[in-house]
């Protein structure tokens, strides 16, 4: 079954990739980290980078499901 | 209460008009604990002009609310008021608001200071600052809170 995941970034990432987001189809069992892969084949993960999928904190293993909303994005400074 | 605000706030005036409005525990606090955060002029030794707050809709409001709701479990808390603004804000403008009711004063302190932590370390708001010779840098990370280290501990007020 050939599954469709949103992806999203934030701040300095959003720039260093150069966009807001991609729509990634994916088949079977995939994690966060793969996610990544798919959707940057030529950029390695920053190491300080954080990752939410439907906007609740993961580890890049956590395994994304059809329609989840996986967002990578660096520390925050809010506040 | 939760708000992120794309506009210039008054905390003050947020604080009074919230209080106002809490009829159910009118009478039943005894410790307000008010925490706002303004924006500086100055970052890591540079002249600061401006910067825009980005956050992550939907995510900010849901981190926020999560540890609002871990600060009232904790510490017994009456309620609790965060209010952060987003986009352009300019130097000795109001970031962020955070005011806690308690029936007691080390309940008020503590669970302040436990929800601005929380704030700076998991709520998606990011921060990229405009200098004085034009340039633009991101904040890459939020510092402690302290200038001078080793921290006080609250006992060298008792000594």
């Amino acid at each position: 079954m050939i599954m469709s995941v949103k992806v999203r970034y934030f701040a300095s990432l959003k720039d260093s990739v150069g966009r807001s987001g991609d729509l990634v189809d994916v088949s079977g069992k995939v994690t966060v980290a793969e996610i990544w892969a798919m959707a940057n084949a030529n950029r390695s993960m920053p190491d300080n980078i954080l990752a939410a999928v439907n906007m609740e904190y993961v580890g890049i293993e956590h395994s994304v499901q059809n329609g989840d909303e996986v967002a990578f994005f660096p520390p925050v400074t809010g506040g | 209460m939760i708000k992120i605000s794309a506009d210039l706030f008054d905390p003050w005036h947020e604080v009074v008009v919230y209080q106002d409005s809490a009829k159910h525990w009118t009478g039943k606090f005894g410790a307000t604990n008010v925490f706002v955060g303004t924006m500086r002029d100055f970052n890591e030794g540079d002249s600061v002009t401006g910067m825009v707050l980005e956050h992550y809709p939907g995510m900010t409001e849901k981190q926020l609310d999560d540890i609002v709701k871990q600060a009232i479990c904790d510490w017994h808390l009456l309620d609790a008021l965060v209010v952060h603004r987003v986009g352009e804000i300019k130097p000795n403008e109001p970031i962020v608001l955070v005011a806690v009711w308690a029936s007691h004063r080390g309940d008020a302190f503590d669970a302040g200071r436990q929800i601005m932590e929380a704030l700076k370390n998991k709520a998606p708001f990011w921060k990229k600052e405009r200098l004085q010779n034009g340039d633009e840098r991101w904040v890459e990370n939020n510092t402690d809170g302290y200038l001078r280290s080793p921290k006080k501990d609250i006992s060298t007020f008792l000594d």
